[in-house]
């Protein structure tokens, strides 16, 4: 696993004041808690949006954690990000209601419109689209999630506008 | 004490203030003097009733009139008016704007509502409105009136099990985990709702915090224990606020912390957010997440009652469980086990979701009918179509037919009927869908959502997957179904946890009731319900096409040729059967032929 642990200026906390300060204050405030592993990891991904291979071998370290099991965790759990995404998320909810209710068409049309896979960004660095499990709006199915904000009753055809919206927010 | 026939509310807000609101006071004072109300009417200051910045405002009761926006000189008028002639003026009224909830709308008929009784009608995020519809009562009626085993009994009584879809009985399990020696010992709320189509939870997480906090203070009383956690997913961000707030202000209150109602009692809990994986609302999954370690379930038993969180003695409920706890304690046992069926008492909510004219969230005795639910209730299939089936249990359930729709619905009555109650998700599906391709949507939630830890489960629902993946791609053979079947019976059988035993659920209920489906996508190498993509063309009805260009448009490859006003055409090699030009389409031209 160290081959997957490189440290690279991008991903190296201990380069970026910023992060390593996020990250400082989540390992300080959650240090003494029973648990802390998943509590810092939540903290940082909210905060920094991923959590780079480095970044789990620091953390591993000022926890005091076996690296095998922070990694663990960061793999384990889908929330939690390896690489950096894009500016904006568009996620598709996958859950039944609004698989019935069609989603599979947008995915369509969303990875027609801006010629990426799930799970890519758009080179620009700009959107990212992702897949998430039920976010329990089902009345409102077929669902999206832009930026964490759910919007429902999706049409094929209107999609193209909320990318325009979304590039707009830029 | 003096009785008042009226009551006004004026709101002394620091905006409402700025705008004259003890003026507006002392102007209704001097009126009801002069008129000789002042004995009838009480007038009193109140904090924010609407919206400030359309104040000067006040609440006038019992009517419930929201005025706002009066000078003092309109007061004469209003007091003339409203009090004397008890004319409402509707110029000053307040317009009521109908409160447009998707989720949950106003009591439909035949429901009863216990654990969604709160669920906006008060603001979750203010501990006081919840204290003013007798919140906490039954806290301090558990722990001052009554023994730690009276409050199992009263349980235990009542019938209440467990909501989170195994149902073992509530009361049992508070008085296993009360038995067990050990120090000290832990609440667990599962707010884990991964089941797509189910959402029950979170709108009571968001709605009505306090009923779950004071169901786990309740409990933690019955079963000695100290210290809890409400564990809740990270895909509901507003609920974990919420809950947050809701522990902050009962700690405030004294109701969470060191000797609660002056008792020797103590008790706090916090909030453990999930990272997204479904396997984690198992409970010994969701103990390891807890534990900060990956969510990977471990073998009964022990038991959580025995070795749980911090290899402690730990009693894990569901939220709606625990939302039921007060009001069990408040009216009784034998109010609440008046309702349902003679195995399964009280009510449940279920999220009724897919093809039905009004999804969302209902609440409803036990031993109702699935026809009385999808009919009655949530109003019937959508756009006049056919039933098919109902998926009940979520990933791990199975799918019910027309046959089950006179079923009285309680836990033992769908685990005969091979499906299971779930946490409480129906998914409605009408003629318009595959059972194959649901089958395999399920598997492919499950596959994903493996942990891994076991071989029946992880290389298992691998293997089904693939093989309804060939069936749905036309490449079924003669004998896949057996295969199949022997598959799912190994897997169900060896495996670990719940997950993985629950999860040939939809195979094997599809395969059961709707076998012929099966049959024709291998034999015929067809899709009855027309949705298995390479199983389908789609093709333009000349008489219908009005040529208005939309299918062209939003083809997302370019398959769809024509010009205005002309018939247009599809081209069967570009297509790749997404269905989109279907959705778009406004006069429904385009059909799907298999």
């Amino acid at each position: 696993m160290t081959s997957l642990l490189k440290e690279t200026p991008m991903n190296d906390p201990l380069k970026n004041a910023a992060q390593k300060a996020v990250i400082d204050s989540a390992i300080a405030e959650n240090k003494e808690r029973p648990g802390a592993v998943m509590l810092v990891l939540n903290e940082v991904q909210g905060k920094i949006g991923h959590v780079s291979p480095s970044m789990q071998a620091y953390i591993a370290r000022k926890l005091n954690a076996p690296l095998g099991q922070v990694h663990g965790v960061v793999t384990f759990y889908s929330f939690f990000k390896t690489r950096p995404s894009g500016k904006h998320t568009i996620k598709f909810c996958l859950g039944t209601a609004c698989y019935v209710a069609g989603v599979g068409q947008l995915i369509e049309k969303a990875k027609q419109t801006l010629n990426i896979e799930l799970g890519e960004t758009t080179p620009d660095g700009m959107i990212t689209l992702e897949e998430c499990r039920c976010v329990g709006a089902c009345s409102q199915a077929p669902v999206i999630v832009v930026n964490d904000e759910v919007h429902g009753r999706q049409r094929p055809n209107k999609f193209p506008q909320i990318i325009k919206k979304v590039q707009n927010e830029a | 004490m003096a009785f008042y026939r009226s009551h006004v509310l004026v709101c002394v807000d620091p905006e409402c203030l700025a705008k004259g609101a003890h003026d507006i006071i002392d102007a209704l004072q001097d009126e009801f003097v002069a008129q000789g109300l002042i004995n009838e009417i009480q007038v009193l200051e109140t904090s924010r009733i609407g919206k400030c910045s359309e104040g000067p405002e006040m609440m006038v009761y019992p009517e419930g009139v929201h005025y706002h926006g009066m000078s003092v000189d309109d007061i004469p008028y209003l007091v003339e008016e409203h009090f004397l002639k008890g004319r409402i003026v509707e110029r000053f009224q307040e317009v009521i704007k109908p409160l447009v909830d998707e989720e949950l709308g106003p009591l439909r008929p035949k429901e009863v509502r216990v654990v969604l009784r709160n669920c906006g009608e008060i603001d979750p995020n203010n501990i006081e409105d919840y204290l003013a519809i007798d919140g906490y009562q039954a806290l301090g009626k558990a722990l001052l009136e009554m023994t730690p085993e009276k409050v199992i009994e009263e349980v235990t009584n009542s019938g209440l099990r467990g909501r989170g879809g195994a149902g073992f009985p509530a009361g049992k399990k508070w008085a296993l985990t009360r038995q067990v020696q050990g120090s000290p010992k832990y609440m667990v709320c599962n707010a884990d709702e991964g089941d797509p189509g189910a959402f029950m939870n979170r709108r009571v997480l968001e709605g009505d915090p306090h009923s779950v906090i004071e169901g786990m203070i309740i409990g933690a009383y019955a079963v000695g224990a100290s210290y809890g956690y409400i564990y809740c997913r990270a895909e509901y961000p507003l609920a974990v606020e919420t809950l947050r707030i809701a522990i902050t202000q009962a700690r405030e209150f004294g109701l969470l912390g060191s000797n609660i109602f002056g008792t020797d009692f103590s008790f706090d809990l916090e909030v453990r957010v999930g990272a997204g994986a479904f396997v984690c609302g198992e409970e010994t999954a969701l103990m390891a997440s807890i534990m900060g370690k990956r969510g990977e379930p471990s073998p009964r038993p022990p038991f959580p009652s025995v070795k749980g969180v911090w290899g402690k003695p730990t009693n894990n409920n569901n939220v709606e469980t625990y939302s039921n706890i007060p009001q069990i304690i408040t009216k009784g046992a034998a109010w609440y086990s008046s309702m349902g069926t003679e195995r399964s008492k009280g009510t449940k909510t279920f999220a009724v979701g897919g093809n039905v004219t009004n999804p969302g969230l209902i609440e409803v005795p036990m031993g109702i009918t699935l026809r009385e639910i999808i009919f009655e209730v949530a109003g019937g299939i959508k756009d006049g179509k056919q039933f098919k089936a109902v998926q009940t249990g979520g990933p791990m359930g199975g799918c019910l037919t027309e046959t089950h729709l006179d079923l009285p619905l309680d836990y033992e009555a769908l685990t005969q009927a091979g499906s299971m109650m779930g946490s409480g998700g129906l998914v409605v599906i009408d003629e318009n869908s595959c059972m194959v391709d649901i089958a395999r949507f399920f598997m492919d939630f499950t596959q994903a959502e493996s942990c891994g830890k076991c071989t029946p489960c992880r290389v298992g629902t691998r293997r089904i997957l693939e093989m309804l993946q060939k069936i749905c791609d036309g490449r079924g053979e003669d004998g896949d179904i057996e295969k199949l079947e022997a598959l799912c019976y190994e897997v169900s059988r060896n495996s670990l946890c719940g997950l993985g035993q629950g999860a040939p659920n939809p195979v094997i209920s599809t395969l059961k009731h709707f076998r012929h489906e099966y049959e024709a996508h291998i034999y015929e190498k067809r899709c009855p319900a027309k949705v298995c993509r390479p199983l389908i063309r789609f093709e333009v009805q000349a008489e219908t096409c009005t040529g208005c260009t939309v299918c062209a448009r939003n083809c997302p490859v370019h398959a769809i040729s024509g010009e205005r006003r002309q018939t247009h055409i599809i081209d069967e090699k570009a297509c790749i059967h997404c269905g989109v030009c279907v959705q778009v389409c406004n006069f429904n031209a385009i059909h799907v032929l298999s």
